[in-house]
């Protein structure tokens, strides 16, 4: 009997006559995704390995915009560096002035004064709402929901036009000095941003209800382009894609540089570390840099911008044209660059991809002997291939939106 | 930053550790010698003290004219206890080679072809050591001080390769 049942089990089944039900024969193909590709956010070039829509392997080749940073910056001064420091994150440059800035400042042990670290407070946390408006509204249009860019652009020009007012360009702001900021607010600026901030506030709520309960969104986020949270440190993720894992370091929080240890402020923490998660991380976040950004203006008080240490700082423009010292001590600042003490040090900010950090050396001289970006977005980038080994070829496009890579910081 | 993480490893290597010092702005600075760098890194990230688990951001520094030549610097932090030190490998021109740390911290990759590419310094152990953003045909090292400012590259010729990755040609099936 019992014979019987097991010939009965291994009598194969009759193949299906229906070619539908035949397996379809595959083969490995390699797609090259970029240098030059919409979804590819700058010029990074993938070379994908697919088995139908599955991805088995993928290469990722960047330097593409590769303009020698570091190089340039070893052949100007100081102060020169920061123009070069808005083309890193070109959507949220005054967060790379305020790093470097901090990292001379480190070198030169130049305490800065209050007002300075509020307007620097401030700047930084309105480019971070900038920042992740970008994210969620290339988003939705990637994902094909285009209204989402409209709102998201809104708003990001609302803040944009404020930041314009204060430092006179939208991207490029160059706003931040060694030891201080380089103007002060201009009249009735603090109504106008909480009137901006009003609006942009509407528009993440706008945003918020078209794609966080929208079942296509979800479809495509939640679970797809998943790391883990011992994965990601091992890969040295920072900022929202870490705290997606679960993972709750905030530079803010655990070494609170400027005033950041006096503002109210809450750090979300995802589970799951997918696409979805790391999009709700930038939604929370608005709220959080909103809430922050108020409270500077509460607590902010009048006072100076700057330093007033005549090594490294010019000196007032009526003393430049009035006397002589001050003609003195213009002309060597601009000629030589400011004399920053040898050493070095490594400063860090929390960008709005994660930790951003420069590691400057000085000799002693006029211009930085060796200057390192510790750019966020490299961490996150290097991991996408093992993030989406084994997924469907179409989930790349979300994860590349979600751990946000910029060229600009990147490939320096 | 960590004083007691730095006194720590010092004890636990009097040898490999030749120097510790705070540095400007209190970054705490250990010297580290070149042959114990993958030693004192799983170390670092396994003990139960020191528990440096992210990945460090390496980079590196060009002394020409001093000897070692180059510095190799990593910056450690550890999310459980945060806190930081900072390594320093001096590398000398002659035998610019030093063990490869990505086996312990998989984010280690890219930097380290970055310190290839950029300086020259080559990393024993790494899975993939190519040029991070330059293309394999480049001569020398940008970041390196004798590198010409005004210098020019020498033309590639066309190439038929049969890795794909590489660049143009056929795909070779």
């Amino acid at each position: 009997m019992a014979k019987e049942s097991d010939n009965l089990l291994v009598v194969p089944p009759v193949p299906a006559e229906s070619p539908l039900d035949a397996p379809f024969p595959s083969k490995r193909m390699l797609v090259n995704l970029g240098p030059s590709h919409p979804a590819m956010h700058g010029t990074v070039r993938a070379v994908v390995e697919l088995d139908g829509e599955t991805i088995h392997g993928m290469k990722l080749d960047i330097g593409f915009l590769h303009r020698g940073f570091e190089k340039t910056c070893e052949n100007v001064t100081w102060t020169q560096v920061f123009p070069y420091t808005d083309r890193l994150n070109y959507v949220s440059s005054i967060m790379n002035n305020v790093g470097y800035a901090m990292a001379v400042e480190k070198l030169c042990g130049l305490q800065i004064p209050e007002r300075a670290q509020y307007l620097r407070v401030i700047t930084s946390e309105l480019h971070r709402m900038c920042d992740h408006f970008t994210l969620v509204s290339a988003m939705g249009l990637e994902l094909g929901a285009m209204t989402v860019l409209i709102y998201g652009m809104e708003a990001r020009d609302l803040i944009w036009d404020r930041l314009t007012e204060l430092c006179g360009a939208r991207l490029t702001s160059n706003y931040a000095r060694v030891g201080g900021v380089s103007r002060d607010v201009p009249e009735g600026w603090g109504e106008k941003v909480e009137r901006t901030l009003d609006r942009a506030a509407e528009m993440a709520d706008e945003i918020d209800r078209l794609l966080t309960r929208n079942r296509i969104v979800i479809d495509r986020t939640r679970g797809t382009g998943v790391i883990s949270r011992a994965d990601a440190i091992d890969y040295g993720f920072t900022g929202p894609c870490l705290r997606a894992s679960g993972e709750p370091y905030d530079v803010r929080k655990a070494s609170p540089y400027l005033v950041y240890d006096r503002l109210d402020f809450d750090v979300p923490v995802g589970t799951n570390g997918d696409n979805f998660d790391r999009y709700l991380m930038r939604m929370e976040e608005l709220k959080q840099s909103d809430r922050i950004v108020r409270q500077c203006f509460a607590q902010m008080q009048p006072g100076a911008i700057a330093s007033d240490d005549p090594r490294f700082v010019l000196p007032p423009k009526p003393e430049v044209y009035g006397t002589i010292e001050g003609a003195m001590a213009h002309f060597k600042i601009i000629m030589e660059g400011i004399k920053v003490p040898a050493g070095e040090a490594y400063a860090y900010v929390e960008a709005a991809n994660g930790e951003l950090g420069f590691y400057a050396v000085s000799d002693g001289g006029g211009r930085p002997y060796k200057l390192g970006v510790r750019a966020p977005g490299w961490n996150m980038l290097m991991a996408l291939p093992q993030i989406m080994e084994g997924h469907m070829l179409a989930d790349l496009i979300p994860t590349f939106d979600t751990v946000n890579m910029i060229g600009g910081e990147v490939e320096q | 930053m960590s004083q007691a993480a730095l006194q720590k490893l010092k004890e636990r290597f009097p040898d490999a550790v030749t120097e510790t010092y705070a540095g400007k702005g209190g970054d705490d600075v250990a010297l580290v010698k070149k042959e114990a760098i993958a030693e004192v890194c799983r170390f670092l990230k396994e003990d139960p003290e020191m528990l440096f688990d992210m990945a460090p951001y390496i980079t590196a520094a060009d002394y020409m004219g001093s000897e070692p030549r180059f510095d190799v610097v990593y910056q450690m932090y550890s999310t459980k206890k945060n806190h930081r030190i900072r390594l320093r490998v001096g590398v000398p021109e002659s035998d610019p080679v030093l063990a490869s740390v990505t086996p312990i911290w998989k984010g280690a990759n890219w930097y380290e072809r970055y310190c290839w590419d950029m300086y020259g310094i080559r990393f024993e152990g790494h899975p993939d050591p190519r040029r991070l953003y330059m293309y394999e045909e480049f001569v020398g090292h940008p970041l390196r001080k004798d590198y010409s400012l005004r210098g020019r590259q020498p033309l590639v010729p066309e190439r038929t390769v049969d890795e794909p990755f590489r660049g143009p040609g056929p795909t070779g099936g």
